[in-house]
């Protein structure tokens, strides 16, 4: 399976999404430069963490503007796998990718820890290796991960099980005392109605190696590779 | 000589408020065989400053030890480098940005970060870590929080943006820090031992170019700035604070290494402190050669700038780079890729001279070594300060004994000098990288894996109590890199080097250089004894406000080698029914602990003498127990004391622990009678060479085996396990329970220790 990851100039994270692909799933990955206009022979991108160019404004909102957002929409559109992490998950908010938009977390501080999460949705290129309600760790890093969407968009999400990843406690409960930065019904990650563009704000490529605490990440990788294997021979 | 349109005779006295002395301006007109212009009077100011030139510390910086097989570069450069093995080595060094932080505490902070990540890159590494070590007034003031949040904020949101995690450090909270506190910023970077890149500007009739940010009036002077006392006029001075750029400082990072991987450059200097004028003079300095620059050439942000300012501007995020010949065309593409522009503003030249232009004229014209080499040095007077004595010889043994330790330990645990630092912490990405495998809080050190060479780790860590350098700087010295080490061995890692902040008040003051000295002698001597060099430092003085000085506060920022990063090892207790032990001596001294200054009110008493043969025994049974994978945790025992490490050991790993402390035992374990000791000494004393370990039954043996053989003491304390925490002290054949605690009660008690005070 052929993996790109896109360098921003402020991304940050691109070389530990690499790492976890090429040394860790052995798979074959390169990275693509902002400028590219084409994703020829990809067949998921991955939009990693950072501040793509700054984000002074706010995040991912110049980013939607650069050659590479024009290529992945295209991709996206044509039904190409799609991951953002982190600042990836703001740009493909600010890109239209996904719906509603990220504000500056509750305590208007950053935030850097381990979190809890629940897989709410298992049907999906990204979280099939899961099991459906599994509680698994995975840290965040971020100021604005505070995610928001009006009450019709909410509905819809909720409906279609599009918010595939919420904040809760260790034992599983999505509870306010477990979200971490004011995000609407804990929202930590949410998928598009076509099933194939995911943003989420924690970090799986963090916790993809038993030596950094956790594996639980590991099994986002998984999935996209478990898919695409799948499918792939369902083709052939 | 210089002929310009600036070229006005300089006003009488403007070198003093450039912070010159007369005698100094003297100087410079004896060298110059003339009057200076206003410009190269300017150079002589910053260049001459303390911050640049060192001229109260060289001579005693020469004390220290900076040598050893691991070094490949020691102090001189912009950071020091050590080799840690399969051809890699790490580069790394501590500053401190106190003043810019004083009055500006968010931006001073982060232009802090800044400047000491660009120190690594310029040595052609790649920046893996950043630590900081913070000292603010009690939290207790509403101006100290307002410092400490702005401070952690700063640090966080350029460290986060720029992808550098934020690993390690500590905070200390101390009234003398109130008007003045201290932010001293460490960077650590990987490179290839081949790749080791230096700042020279050599081969004569190479550009020099300038890249980076645009340069603006901010910043001018910051360097005189950060050589003189704070005062009430200080405010005036926040024009003097730069404001930082992350995304700039990314781009900066980026582009930088690649060209130096390329092989494209002869030498790279960051412009920090002085900007052009220092890091020009510098560059020229170390290949002894000229430079000439032509500040017409230099892209600005604003209009109107005149050589002066031009010269002397802070403005941060930019580089000088002596491009390969030939290689220009190069350097300039990869710079346009990242989208920076570079621009050539001079020439190295063989002449020796610092030669300023504007154009075709000439505007200012001075020997490089002038402004280096002869820059003064003195050798200040030292005089014993009158507390000294008094305070050395206080009777600690007068203060009353507790009636209730459990309730003392608590307080101890709150104490925002011992509570969790988690407040802090949660707002760096300490783990961007994907190479924290201990994470902040987990150890007394945070350790890296190195991805490159497995399973090669480094751990890294800050240390230094100003408590002890105030009572008594030459065991305070000794004690700050004793337990800088000690920290990297509880993880397992051998210390290479260290690099150091030396943060003190007024040179001109006798108390104050004798304290200076003092902690260098110290600190040199436990250098030596523990073969650990000091690769590269910086020293920070006039840390005054209204004539106050800071305690003395020498930083240590160590770095350790672990062979095997899978043995590594963190504090917490990890099972029910293990063993836990005291690998050092069981000793009861009291003074100058946390203990008294939280529960007395008592800064005061003989602080701990290390015996450093006996340190570096005590280290080296951690570490190759550790290797023999033959621990469960390890902790240091530092403030707050035994009982402090015991509950912290408890608190990280979740579980209760059961302990008996008995005298006797630790009386035959050390060979010597300890006299009428007190519960409270036993408990909170602060004694040095002390790491509270813990191992499985089944390694028993071994851990006896390895501290009979090193001839270090070890006691056996109790067992793990529970929901509580419970001390026993047999003495004389009577056994009293003076601790119990529930493991919920000390975990509140330490998280909320300093969020209590900032979440209000």
């Amino acid at each position: 399976m052929n993996f790109g990851v896109v360098v921003f100039p402020g991304s940050n994270c691109d070389a530990d999404c690499y790492h976890v692909l090429k040394e860790v799933f052995r798979e074959p990955v390169e990275y693509v430069w902002h400028q590219e206009s084409s994703l020829k022979g990809l067949d998921c991108v991955i939009l990693p963490g950072g501040f793509s160019y700054g984000d002074y404004l706010r995040a991912g909102a110049i980013a939607r503007f650069s050659p590479v957002m024009a290529a992945v929409t295209e991709f996206a559109r044509q039904g190409g796998l799609v991951l953002g992490i982190c600042n990836g998950f703001q740009i493909l908010l600010e890109a239209g990718l996904l719906p509603g938009a990220m504000r500056r977390n509750q305590s208007l501080q950053f935030r850097c820890h381990y979190t809890y999460l629940r897989v709410e949705n298992t049907d999906t290129p990204f979280t099939n290796q899961f099991s459906p309600g599994q509680v698994v760790r995975i840290p965040i890093a971020h100021g604005e991960g505070n995610y928001f969407a009006d009450a019709p968009v909410l509905a819809e999400i909720r409906k279609s099980g599009q918010a595939v990843f919420r904040y809760c406690t260790p034992q599983g409960e999505v509870l306010p005392a477990a979200n971490p930065n004011g995000s609407l019904e804990n929202i930590a990650g949410i998928i598009n109605a076509a099933g194939n563009v995911l943003g989420m704000m924690p970090h799986p490529e963090r916790c993809a190696e038993a030596i950094l605490g956790s594996t639980d990440g590991y099994l986002v990788f998984a999935s996209l590779i478990h898919w695409w294997q799948r499918r792939n021979s369902r083709a052939s | 000589m210089p002929a310009n349109s600036q070229q006005e005779k300089i006003k009488e006295g403007s070198w003093r408020e450039m912070g010159l002395t007369d005698e100094e301006f003297a100087r410079v007109k004896e060298l110059l065989k003339r009057e200076p212009n206003y410009l190269e009077l300017g150079m002589f100011a910053v260049m001459w400053s303390e911050h640049c030139g060192y001229k109260n510390s060289r001579p005693v910086l020469k004390l220290f030890p900076t040598e050893g097989p691991q070094v490949l570069q020691g102090p001189g450069e912009n950071a020091g480098v050590v080799e840690i093995g399969s051809g890699l080595a790490a580069a790394f060094k501590i500053e401190s940005h106190n003043h810019p932080s004083a009055i500006e505490p968010f931006q001073g902070a982060a232009t802090g970060v800044g400047g000491i990540v660009r120190d690594i890159f310029t040595m052609g590494a790649r920046p893996i870590a950043l630590l900081d070590s913070l000292r603010f007034g009690s939290l207790e003031g509403e101006k100290a929080r307002y410092l400490f949040g702005g401070v952690v904020g700063g640090i966080g949101t350029y460290g986060n943006c720029i992808g550098v995690p934020t690993v390690a450090g500590e905070v200390f909270f101390h009234p003398s820090y109130e008007g003045n506190p201290l932010v001293n910023a460490m960077c650590v970077g990987l490179l290839r031992k081949e790749k080791l890149a230096r700042a020279v500007a050599a081969g004569v009739g190479n550009s020099v170019m300038l890249v980076g940010a645009r340069t603006g009036r901010d910043g001018i002077h910051g360097a005189t700035f950060a050589s003189e006392e704070l005062s009430e006029a200080s405010e005036e001075r926040r024009p003097a604070v730069q404001v930082g750029d992350p995304f700039m400082e990314k781009l900066l990072i980026e582009s930088c290494l690649e060209i130096i991987d390329k092989g494209y450059v002869v030498g790279m200097q960051d412009l920090g402190a002085a900007g052009l004028t220092s890091s020009s003079a510098e560059m020229a300095s170390r290949a002894g050669t000229g430079i000439e620059i032509d500040v017409s050439r230099v892209p600005r942000r604003e209009t109107g700038m005149n050589a002066y300012e031009v010269m002397l501007s802070e403005s941060q995020e930019r580089m000088l780079v002596v491009p390969r010949a030939g290689c220009e065309e190069e350097v300039q593409r990869v710079f346009e890729r990242w989208g920076l522009t570079a621009a050539v503003v001079g020439r190295v030249t063989d002449d020796g001279i610092f030669r300023v232009r504007d154009g075709e004229q000439i505007v200012a014209e001075v020997p490089v070594r002038f402004l280096t080499e002869e820059c003064p040095v003195y050798c200040r007077e030292e005089k014993i300060p009158a507390y000294y004595e008094e305070r050395r010889s206080f009777p600690v043994e007068s203060l009353p004994e507790p009636a209730d330790c459990g309730s003392v330990l608590l307080r101890l645990l709150s104490s925002p000098n011992i509570a969790s630092k988690e407040w802090v912490y949660r707002q760096y990405d300490h783990m961007v990288g994907i190479n924290t495998v201990v994470l902040p809080g987990e150890a007394d050190a945070a350790v890296l894996r190195i991805k490159e060479a497995p399973p090669l780790g480094l751990a890294v860590k800050t240390d230094g109590n100003s408590r002890y350098c105030f009572l008594d700087p030459y065991r305070g010295g000794m004690l700050a890199v004793a337990e800088a080490a000690r920290n990297l061995s509880c993880t397992g890692a051998e210390p290479l080097a260290i690099t150091d902040c030396l943060n003190f008040g007024n040179p001109e003051k006798p108390e104050i250089f004798w304290q200076f000295r003092q902690v260098v002698l110290g600190m040199s001597a436990a250098c030596r004894a523990l073969g650990v060099p000091v690769v590269s430092g910086n020293v920070s003085f006039y840390n005054e406000t209204r004539g106050q000085a800071v305690y003395p506060t020498p930083v240590v920022g160590a770095v350790g080698r672990l062979g095997d990063v899978e043995k590594r090892c963190t504090q917490g207790f990890k099972q029910a029914g293990d063993l836990i032990f005291l690998l050092g001596p069981l000793t009861a001294e009291m003074g100058a602990s946390e203990y008294l200054s939280v529960v007395h009110g008592v800064e005061a008493g003989e602080v701990p003498l290390v015996d450093l043969e006996l340190e570096k025994a005590v280290q080296e049974v951690c570490r190759s127990l550790i290797s023999q994978g033959c621990l469960c945790s390890a902790h240091d025992c530092s403030e707050g004391g035994l009982a402090v490490a015991l509950a912290e050991s408890c608190i990280s790993g979740g579980q209760g622990a059961e302990i008996e402390i008995d005298l006797a035992a630790a009386e035959s374990a050390q060979g010597k009678n300890l006299p009428a000791v007190r519960k409270d000494g036993v408990l909170f004393g602060e004694g040095a060479s002390r790491i509270v370990i813990s191992a499985a039954p089944s390694n028993r043996a071994a851990v006896e085996k390895a501290a009979r053989e090193a001839g270090v003491p070890l006691l056996f304390l109790g067992y793990v396990g529970g929901d509580r925490f419970t001390v026993k002290l047999k003495k004389d054949g009577k056994e009293s329970l003076v601790i119990a605690v529930p493991l919920t009660e000390m975990t509140e008690a330490w998280q909320g220790g300093v969020s209590r005070w900032m979440e209000q």
